[in-house]
């Protein structure tokens, strides 16, 4: 099962190893991570998707806590929570096609934030479900390159 | 007044009462080894860095302080690294100090550099690198504490040469204050209650304690509540002394080399308090046929040893002492049911114990087991007992009887062949007062030789035990039992002469070949002021018996050979 976990750490070196050693260690592979800073400077939020063993996983957020720079670990699963990631992909667009690249564009409110002569670069935001609809939709003109920031999730309310 | 990084460092250990320090100086480490020099800290010139570490260690296992240890950056750092990870495993109390190059050259490949905080993250407790000299002084006050409380553990800071060097004000801190570290003393009221409800109303109750209750200082309150529900005692390997071996009450130690009645109890029994203990593999054999008739309580201090391994019905964490206190005041007030039934299971226990007591085959030969049982009569059962790794720690465990807590220092979880003599030195250190004997085998014995120098220089007066069977003895029963007896790289004669390798050292040397030269020979090495090396040339082929093999039920046993 996919588990958005999310993490109150210090702000200081070292602490992404200290935390990614812990998924290694039992064989973990993060599906995504996010990092950056929170409303206070010296505590950065990690977001960390995962898929895993229950189990193992309760294990992991257990090890989470225990490690000394960790201030706060939740787990979003079964929690009304907001997921966004952000992704840019680069579409072929020759002559011809570029009208129906955006209009695909635009059902998707997402945006064109780069234009060349044979390619486009698409913007888009969104959760996990509608990042891959436009992945998909995008798929038969051709994709050149794909980057995502990975998921960054808060909870409502 | 401004002072040095160096200084700072001095003054910092001075203000944590640190008496004395384990290690070898290195070019990173020149600015605070001068300030040492004149510094109200001893320091012990060790031969290695393992044996550093290790002597820390042994020292802390023997004290409940903080051990203290030092090395050089790169190769001097990762020698520390096999002392660091055997503390983590056991939660013993140590921070390691490491000379680092120079900042501007730290991630450069310089001489003598290595990623130490890095090598050392998974295997310590926590780490700093230290890379301002206004940091020092606070981060050293949080690595004392750190490594002092909660589940405690190895704690490392690495010092930049640079850094030793520079200069600031010098405020030691009165209180540390981490937002992100608060372990939890006391248990939850209502877990407490539920425990309570679930022991009053046990009919086979079993106390599982391990070395959580050494390290809370809980061994008073653990006799206490197998008094109040008379219900017997297993204990782990580290929990060895937390509860007295003379009692009615004890079972020995359980499970692969745990006595035949403590695996059976664990297996029969329908509630087991678990205290201190974290359900290691050694301990539950085959995991989906662990004690299947049996609730759960666990107490800990460390939430992730909880479920780890096995399903808890009532989970408490907190600090076995507290928690145990709770416990007993609550049970005081209440009465304990079944009692009928309570006693039909004291009564099986006890043909259980009739039926399988530990024992080995007392002819004329040589045996470890009777040489073990002669150090505990010898020394009257008082000393200090330290052990190697493999079957020289299991005979130590079996047949010497440990009576209080924080007698029997081992390498419960790492098992670091080669611990034994210098834990037996850091020991003998910290508690002068005791004989302290380390039980070692000679594989392991030759791992850390080289410490013969710093107790000799030192005079510290260590008793080693070889029990010299000139085998990796336990790899060897392992051969014997899973492999056909083929022997492969497990043989170690011949063997150098320890007797003549003590004398180069300066130590006193004997050899034991029979089994009515012991006692005499014992009393003789306790008589000598120094360090003494006794070579006990026994039978090669003994075995460590009962034995749960690996990956087996519990009361799957093997109980000699047939």
């Amino acid at each position: 099962m996919k588990h958005t976990i999310s993490v109150l750490v210090e702000n200081k070196p070292g602490v992404l190893a200290r935390i990614s050693g812990l998924f290694s260690a039992r064989g973990f592979n993060i599906d995504s991570l996010a990092v950056g800073e929170t409303e206070q400077h010296d505590i950065s939020r990690m977001t960390i998707v995962v898929k895993g063993d229950e189990k193992i996983l309760e294990q992991v957020m257990k090890q989470l806590n225990k490690l000394i720079d960790v201030i706060k670990v939740t787990d979003f699963v079964g929690q009304p929570c907001l997921e966004r990631d952000l992704v840019l992909i680069k579409v072929n667009a020759g002559k011809g096609r570029r009208s129906e690249i955006l209009e695909i564009v635009d059902i998707f409110r997402a945006k064109i934030v780069d234009v060349a002569t044979n390619s486009m670069i698409v913007e888009m935001t969104g959760d996990e479900e509608k990042i891959l609809a436009l992945v998909n939709m995008l798929k038969p003109f051709g994709i050149k390159e794909m980057v995502r920031t990975g998921i960054v999730a808060m909870g409502r309310g | 007044m401004k002072l040095t990084g160096a200084q700072i460092f001095v003054e910092s250990l001075v203000k944590e009462n640190v008496e004395i320090m384990f290690g070898i100086p290195g070019g990173a480490l020149l600015p605070v080894f001068d300030v040492l020099y004149e510094a109200p800290i001893r320091f012990i010139l060790t031969r290695h860095e393992q044996g550093a570490a290790h002597m820390a260690d042994g020292y802390a296992r023997a004290t409940g302080k903080v051990g203290v240890c030092i090395a050089t950056s790169g190769p001097g750092a990762t020698n520390l690294t096999t002392g660091l990870a055997t503390a983590n495993m056991d939660s013993v109390s140590i921070v390691a100090f490491t000379g680092q190059v120079a900042t501007h050259l730290v991630g450069n490949d310089a001489f003598q550099e290595a990623d130490t905080t890095g090598v050392t993250r998974s295997i310590t407790k926590h780490n700093y690198l230290v890379k301002d000299v206004k940091e020092l002084a606070r981060t050293i006050k949080e690595a004392f504490h750190i490594a002092r409380t909660g589940r405690p553990g190895p704690v490392l800071v690495d010092l930049p040469v640079d850094v030793q060097r520079d200069s600031c004000e010098f405020v030691y801190p009165r209180a540390v204050e981490i937002r992100s570290y608060r372990p939890k003393y006391e248990g939850h009221p209502q877990q407490i209650k539920k425990a309570v409800d679930l022991i009053r109303q046990a009919e086979r109750p079993v106390i599982y304690a391990g070395g959580g209750v050494i390290i809370s200082g809980a061994s008073g309150e653990l006799k206490e509540l197998a008094r109040i529900t008379q219900s017997p005692v297993t204990l782990t390997l580290m929990g060895m002394g937390a509860f007295p071996q003379d009692s009615e009450l004890f079972l020995g130690m359980l499970g692969m080399h745990g006595t035949y009645f403590a695996n059976q109890a664990m297996q029969n029994s329908d509630l087991i308090v678990a205290i201190g203990a974290r359900f290691d593999d050694r301990i539950t054999g085959r995991l989906d046929a662990f004690a299947p008739k049996a609730k759960i309580v666990h107490i800990d201090i460390d939430p992730t040893s909880i479920s780890k391994n096995v399903k808890v019905d009532v989970p408490i964490v907190g600090d076995a002492k507290n928690v145990l206190r709770e416990i007993n005041k609550l049970l005081e007030k209440s009465k304990l049911t079944n009692l009928d039934k309570r006693k039909k299971w004291e009564k099986q226990i006890s043909e259980w114990k009739k039926e399988n007591p530990l024992t080995y085959e007392k002819d004329e030969k040589l045996r470890p087991q009777f040489v073990v049982e002669k150090i505990y009569e010898v020394t009257k059962g008082k000393a200090i007992v330290t052990t190697e790794v493999g079957q020289n720690q299991m005979w130590a465990q079996q047949f010497y009887k440990y009576n209080y807590p924080r007698q029997f220092i081992s390498s419960g979880g790492l098992g670091t062949m080669g611990f034994g003599f210098p834990a037996a030195i850091g020991a003998k250190l910290g508690k002068p007062d005791k004989i302290v004997f380390d039980i070692a085998g000679d594989g392991s014995f030759q791992m850390n030789i080289q410490e013969l120098a710093t107790a000799v220089n030192n005079r510290v007066g260590v008793k080693v035990a070889i029990l010299n069977n000139g085998y990796l003895g336990m790899v060897r029963q392992w051969q014997q039992l899973f492999y056909k007896k083929r022997y492969s790289g497990t043989n170690l004669s011949p063997n150098p002469d320890f007797v003549k390798i003590a004398e180069a050292y300066g130590a006193s040397g004997m050899r034991v070949s029979e089994k009515d030269e012991v006692e005499d020979a014992l009393r003789k090495a306790i008589s000598i002021e120094g360090p003494v090396i006794l070579d006990f040339q026994v039978e090669r082929e003994e075995n460590v018996f009962p034995m749960v093999p690996a990956g087996a039920r519990l009361d799957e046993v093997i109980r000699g050979l047939a």
